[in-house]
């Protein structure tokens, strides 16, 4: 059951990835790196359940702040520049 | 039993990352995109957070912090882009559309 919520991940993780390498414009990347963050993070979820270590939470943790951090800047650099 | 209910989660979840990804290829616009990678990607991180929670039920606190970080912050940085794009001045795809936005910024 874990390989095919796996697989599916991995399906739309790829399918984001195609936005995040060939989109028009500096927003659209942007976008795709937000969702592609949060589809990690939720990948990082379901390798500590398959791999039975609590670990992986606190990995997922910092993941999604970094993302957030990473979004919010980039987020900024849109709009004034460095 | 229990966990049964959270493979169902889990499934559901992964279901609404596939409708965002194809969403995200499919959406002729930059706001639609938005629309879809913000509301999508934090329904399926919900269900999948959720069915975790119902098969491994000692993770519960990490879980439950996790769940209400996403919750604060997903909605913020999509925000964020949201104003960014609008004020560098990203063009709709039917330019008479409603923009109350644009009008709030003239006054």
């Amino acid at each position: 059951m874990f390989h095919i919520i796996s697989i599916l991940l991995l399906l739309s993780l790829f399918f984001s990835l195609y936005r995040f390498l060939h989109g028009p414009t500096l927003t659209d990347r942007v976008i795709a790196f937000d969702a592609l963050s949060i589809m990690s993070l939720s990948l990082l979820i379901i390798l500590a359940l398959y791999f039975e270590r609590s670990l992986y939470l606190d990995i997922a943790l910092v993941f999604g702040l970094i993302g957030f951090l990473g979004t919010t800047l980039l987020g900024r650099f849109i709009e004034k520049g460095i | 039993m229990l966990e049964f209910i959270g493979f169902g989660f889990m499934l559901f979840g992964v279901l609404a990352f596939v409708v965002s990804a194809i969403g995200l290829i499919r959406m002729p616009d930059i706001y639609s995109r938005m629309h879809i990678g913000a509301k999508s990607t934090t329904i399926g991180i919900l269900l999948i957070i959720s069915g975790a929670i119902c098969i491994e039920p000692t993770w519960g606190w990490k879980l439950i912090l996790l769940a209400i970080f996403v919750l604060l912050t997903n909605p913020l940085s999509s925000s964020v882009i949201a104003r960014a794009s609008h004020n560098v001045g990203v063009p709709y795809l039917n330019p008479n559309d409603i923009d109350e936005y644009r009008e709030d910024k003239k006054c």
